[in-house]
């Protein structure tokens, strides 16, 4: 075989096994996020779907999506309308590129050499999806919440990068695979050293995902369903997916970063048992994501660009340089 | 100042967050218990409604029911039904004399008593302003139907409800 064909064979193999995961990683969580919901709330949840635990729930609303009208209101811009849901979900699909769940080459799609600052950047495109949809549905709702949304994800990437910059100093290097096996070589996770950056990079990523207790984007109570109110059916269902995948990714991230990835102690990260253990950690964090969300109420618009601009920078911006300065002294 | 607990840990540092995050946790626990337990232990406020059928208070406000010899097809409940869901018809029918020699009585009759609840908005005046405590209040609910049309229940149906009336209230026959 020529090395085109090879190169080409091996995208398509990665390509058709990410589009098979995506959507179980988004029925998996968006099951758990019913079912610790309903438990938190003292109900039982999905229990009648697939016989036991409902367990089949997600499948039955996913046929359900997809039997709906996709309807497209006469006013909107229909183009612009139509293809946002994509890009969203194509943001949020690009970030699965650079997660590693395994030491090996195969062990990650695609090992950048500019691995963390690729997915930061990556993951602002869904900004663009989600602006084009509140522009696009004709709809004073959308509109506003498209607009907060733009406001929210700027002001939280900020904040997001910043949190990521001491990791990156710590580590010495922008790989992904770099920094976990920076976090091996020394024998401990960088959340020991960074939890200050781990806690602004949740909050923030919280603040991405447009998850309570900042989802003033698509605040029910003010702006019916924000940038998602005229969307229905399969288009509908591709932003919700793109949450739960968003979650998943940023998850993955935040546990490649700060608690070491698929690398545990005692063990040797080039077992089959590392991407279990990735696994393990990035369900940690999306427990802590749900848990938050049914507990805590939105804030107000403007508290949370007060929490964005007046902490959270500041305080990234001085472990930046505390981190700089220690390494050079250390 | 000892801190022991979380409670006493968000009290003391003035972070409510921690008291929320903790509620839900607990509930979490518990409704998990009660459900791996079978109920044994463990607290979780609903049922498993179709499998496990919930059981009302005495008093709840499920359906009309409609005692239908005590009813003298007076009209007032149709009249003060705010959003006209009853529907009334009926007749006189002469009575033999009680007594041998007595005046044949005439008696007023039911033909028809029906109410729409689909209607209906549960508001209770029909109950209220029934003078010969014909209608009742019962915590029957399982009466949904897959249509509008079949929601207009009939005089047998409103009788039926009858028997679940809970002892006490008033209920005569």
């Amino acid at each position: 075989m020529t090395l085109g064909l090879v190169f080409w064979l091996d995208l398509g193999i990665k390509l058709v096994v990410v589009a098979a995961v995506v959507p179980l990683i988004g029925m998996v969580i968006g099951y758990g996020e019913m079912k610790l919901s309903a438990h938190m709330q003292s109900r039982v949840g999905p229990y009648f779907a697939g016989g036991r635990y409902g367990w089949a729930q997600l499948i039955a609303d996913g046929v359900k999506f997809i039997q709906k009208e996709d309807i497209v209101p006469a006013e909107a811009d229909r183009p612009v309308f139509k293809w946002a849901p994509a890009l969203v979900f194509m943001g949020t699909m690009s970030l699965l590129v650079i997660i590693p769940l395994h030491p090996s080459t195969n062990g990650i799609v695609r090992d950048l050499d500019v691995g963390i600052f690729y997915a930061l950047a990556i993951s602002s495109v869904s900004t663009i999806g989600v602006l084009m949809a509140g522009w696009s549905s004709a709809n004073k709702y959308s509109m506003i919440g498209g607009l907060r949304a733009a406001g929210q994800l700027i002001a939280y990437e900020l904040p997001l990068v910043l949190a990521t910059v001491g990791v990156v100093i710590q580590a010495g290097t922008m790989s992904m695979q770099g920094i976990v096996q920076a976090q091996v070589a020394q024998g401990w996770p960088f959340l020991l050293t960074q939890f200050i950056g781990f806690a602004i990079f949740m909050i923030a990523a919280l603040a991405e995902l447009t998850r309570l207790p900042f989802d003033m984007p698509i605040a029910e109570s003010e702006l019916v369903m924000g940038y998602v109110t005229e969307y229905s059916g399969f288009r509908f269902l591709f932003f919700f997916l793109a949450e739960f995948t968003n979650m998943f990714s940023m998850s993955a991230i935040a546990a490649t970063l700060f608690l070491g990835g698929y690398a545990f102690w005692g063990l040797d990260p080039s077992t089959l048992l590392s991407p279990i253990i990735l696994f393990a950690k990035v369900g940690v964090l999306l427990f802590l994501m749900i848990w938050i969300r049914w507990t805590l109420p939105r804030l107000r618009e403007d508290q949370l660009q007060t929490l964005a601009w007046k902490w959270l920078i500041p305080i990234s911006i001085v472990n930046i340089i505390v981190t700089a300065v220690l390494k050079v002294v250390v | 100042m000892k801190i022991r607990g979380l409670r006493n840990l968000a009290k003391a540092s003035k972070l409510g967050m921690l008291t929320g995050m903790r509620v839900t946790f607990v509930t979490m626990l518990r409704t998990w218990a009660f459900n791996l337990s079978g109920g044994k232990v463990g607290l979780r406020a609903t049922v498993n409604y179709p499998v496990v059928k919930e059981e009302p208070v005495p008093r709840a406000r499920g359906v009309i029911a409609l005692d239908q010899e005590a009813c003298t097809v007076c009209m007032l409940c149709a009249r003060s039904c705010p959003d006209w869901c009853i529907y009334i018809e009926g007749h006189k029918e002469l009575k033999p004399p009680t007594r041998p020699g007595g005046r044949a009585r005439a008696r007023a009759t039911l033909d028809r008593f029906d109410i729409d609840y689909a209607l209906c908005m549960y508001c209770g005046i029909c109950v209220e302003v029934c003078p010969f405590d014909a209608l009742f209040w019962t915590p029957e609910y399982e009466y949904s139907e897959y249509d509008m049309g079949p929601m207009m229940h009939d005089m047998d149906r409103l009788q039926d409800w009858m028997k679940t009336v809970p002892a006490g209230l008033g209920a005569q026959s």
